[in-house]
């Protein structure tokens, strides 16, 4: 049978390769160098008094953390083109090709339509303005009428909808293997029993933060350990810990580096102004801004996003994304970006509960999107993928739910039309903020969106009766309006546990 | 390993064959079965390291070998060298469907040497998907590592370059920094080796002059 080792040493050359001449490399080796100077350390057993030295002053878990990220990423086959590790399937790489390319259309023909240019630079006067009211660009009202999102999520979902993979046989359209949804993609989505043995700490005996907060508590934070406060997370955190506990979880540990390249992003902000940056303040100003919860948070949303929308070291994620970014210059300097679409401010919005200091919030929310939202609005093959997502929702519902399902098919309510909006926000915007912080504290612990999709399902058997109620695609909606008074983790220990199959 | 370095074997790759069920009068289906016959160079059996592919929505591949023992004189015989590996988790969905994989010889259960034809096996039994195959498909040979040689030649690429300086009543700097690292190993030693123990034999009534040494 194959020889594990051989197996094992690719990947850890692999890993070699991408953090050496990384900053955490450079700073242990300096430490190394330095404590040579150490009375402790003897030659003859040079390597493991440094190595020891190492441990004890906690660089060796960090290293620990930095390779435990490493081993979260896809492994690849040294005859794979770089495409096919961001996607495999060629037919999705295509799909989310074309898709990039009409959005950077829409958002070209706009420029055009307008008479504003994709980049621009400021002259000084506006340069100095906008350094004045920086932590109060939410007083600024622009007129923005003219600007329209390049699109939004419903947009998107038809693109979803009209995905067929040119292999796949449809001619089996009405079977015992039939499929009552939208989505006619066949990717490997989880079941109830599959989901029962993945989520085991969700279980209805083990108890949950925000149900039961009695639950004992692991001091993980003192010990720095990203895969512990992973674990940790599964079972929901406490408020107090929950901002240091989802930094370590990110590794996202507020360097001075990091603290810099925010600066410099802040700079880029003030020098230069997007077309992009439009639609930015637009959306802010639609969603955010007209929410009880998040308004206070406007400015903090502004400096954030505006930073986020130039920011090139976000173009590395895309290694493992099948998108290829945007590219626009200016004088010469490539920027590249992600393009906004109709409620993205909402991603950083619940994150502004946990962060008040900007460059600590832009960090982790940078990292909780290369790692998790980009999958929400990009064409993959991914379990954390929407495409699976959504095919998840609508599995789940037609296997434990069929009368409502064929109900709402028939009255012309496909479920996923309403569940979509949820799902591509990851609930954001949609539960009061705690909990959906508690819902986010299981993305992080299970490092997957797939209880986004079995919250939707799990909310849709919440409000069931209502809905077999109802004769209309309008009252259907009106039904799953406010989602507002949810508490998030008994829903899903019910519609996982109680189940019955 | 398939190293960079390592050139494929170059075979030809026949046309692969669908196995079909009943006869074409009552109407042939399609059995998800499929045989891919590729040939070696003829007359110059080949030792596998590895075989890589890609996958094009393949559930399962066996792996036949055609070797010929060199010295015997029977003829070349099939033999299995790995069944039904299984390349996508579920026949059925995606995942799997087109990936990169390789085969290497330790995984298969014979000694892939003096092959002189390979037959992969492809199943694929559900009927979700319109075709399967495998594509890319390469054959690498197994290389004998030879540290020693490589070592060798590497050293020999080095352009020895031996210039005697000009040296006007300085010492010749060879002999100058062996005795030098002679005297750092002895330091080094020294160090490691300290003890508390005084150097008795050198001291002559509490004083350590050399040029008072007693002789008796």
């Amino acid at each position: 049978m194959m020889d594990d080792g051989s197996e094992l040493s690719p990947t850890v050359a692999h890993i070699v390769r991408r953090l050496r001449g990384s900053h955490l490399h450079s700073q242990i080796e300096r430490r190394a160098k330095d404590c040579l100077h150490q009375p402790e350390i003897k030659l003859d057993s040079l390597k493991e008094d440094v190595r020891s030295f190492l441990k004890t002053s906690g660089w060796e878990r960090q290293l620990q953390n930095a390779v435990y990220r490493e081993l979260q990423l896809p492994p690849s086959h040294p005859a794979a083109p770089p495409e096919h590790l961001k996607e495999p399937l060629a037919y999705m790489r295509k799909a989310q090709a074309s898709w990039e390319k009409r959005v950077l259309k829409s958002l070209n023909s706009m420029s055009t339509e307008l008479g504003v240019p994709l980049a621009r630079m400021r002259p000084a006067a506006e340069q100095k303005e906008l350094a004045n009211k920086w932590n109060e660009m939410g007083t600024d009202e622009p007129d923005l009428t003219s600007f329209r999102p390049v699109y939004a999520p419903k947009d998107f979902l038809e693109v979803l909808i009209g995905l067929r993979n040119p292999n796949h046989d449809g001619s089996e359209a009405v079977g015992v293997r039939s499929h009552w949804g939208l989505i006619q993609v066949p990717l490997n989505v989880r079941d109830i029993p599959q989901l029962r043995r993945a989520y085991s700490e969700l279980s209805l005996t083990t108890g949950q933060l925000g149900i039961d907060d009695h639950a004992h508590i692991h001091p993980v934070i003192v010990e720095q350990d990203s895969a512990a406060a992973q674990q940790y997370s599964r079972q929901g955190c406490s408020t107090g810990l929950r901002a240091d506990l989802w930094a370590l979880i990110l590794n996202s540990n507020n360097q001075p580096q990091d603290v810099m390249h925010y600066e410099q992003l802040t700079a880029g902000v003030i020098q230069h102004d997007l077309l992009v940056d439009n639609l930015i303040y637009k959306d802010v100003k639609l969603t955010a801004s007209n929410d009880d919860y998040y308004f206070v948070f406007e400015d903090f949303l502004y400096q954030v996003l505006l930073c986020f929308s130039r920011d090139t070291a976000v173009l590395e994620h895309f290694k493992y994304n099948s998108a290829t970014p945007p590219r626009s210059f200016i004088q010469g300097e490539r920027m590249s970006r992600v393009i906004p679409f109709h409620g993205f401010s909402m991603y950083v919005a619940p994150l502004c509960f946990l962060y008040n200091e900007p460059s600590k919030l832009y960090s982790v929310f940078r990292e909780m999107y290369i790692r998790y939202f980009f999958r929400l609005h990009s064409i993959s093959s991914s379990p954390s993928g929407i495409v699976s997502l959504c095919l998840q929702f609508e599995r789940l519902l037609q296997t434990h739910l069929p009368q409502l399902f064929y109900h709402l098919r028939q009255i012309g309510a496909q479920p996923l039309r309403i569940a979509f909006k949820w799902m591509v926000r990851a609930f954001s915007g949609y539960l009061s903020t705690d909990q959906l912080l508690l819902l986010w504290d299981r993305i992080l612990g299970y490092d997957s969106l797939e209880v986004v999709a079995v919250l939707a399902a799990a909310v849709f058997a919440f409000r069931a009766e209502n809905l077999m109620e109802v004769t209309s695609l309008g009252s259907a909606e009106a039904v799953l309006a406010d989602l507002s008074t949810l508490k998030v983790m008994p829903l899903i220990q019910v519609f996982l546990f109680a189940t019955a199959i | 390993m398939s190293g960079e370095d390592v050139q494929p074997v170059s075979c030809s790759i026949k046309p692969p064959v669908y196995l079909q069920m009943g006869d074409s009068e009552t109407g042939a289906a399609p059995s998800g079965v499929c045989v891919v016959d590729v040939a070696l160079p003829f007359g110059k059996p080949v030792n596998i390291q590895e075989i890589t592919f890609k996958n094009y929505y393949t559930a399962y591949v066996t792996v036949r070998l055609l070797r010929k023992s060199p010295g015997q004189e029977g003829p070349a015989k099939w033999c299995t060298a790995l069944r039904d590996l299984p390349l996508m988790d579920n026949p059925h969905t995606e995942a799997g469907s087109q990936d990169y994989c390789s085969v290497h010889r330790a995984q298969m259960q014979v000694e892939p040497d003096h092959v002189t034809s390979v037959r992969l096996i492809l199943r694929q039994p559900s009927s979700a998907w319109l075709t399967f195959s495998l594509e890319e498909v390469n054959i690498f040979p197994h290389v004998e590592p030879n540290p020693e040689k490589e070592v060798s030649d590497w050293l020999s690429d080095l352009t020895l370059v031996d210039q005697h300086p000009d040296l006007e009543g300085l010492p010749d700097p060879q002999t100058v920094s062996s005795s030098i690292q002679q005297m750092w190993a002895l330091t080094e030693v020294m160090q490691t080796n300290q003890t508390t123990a005084s150097i008795g034999r050198y001291d002559v009534d509490g004083c350590y002059d050399i040029n008072l040494l007693s002789l008796t």
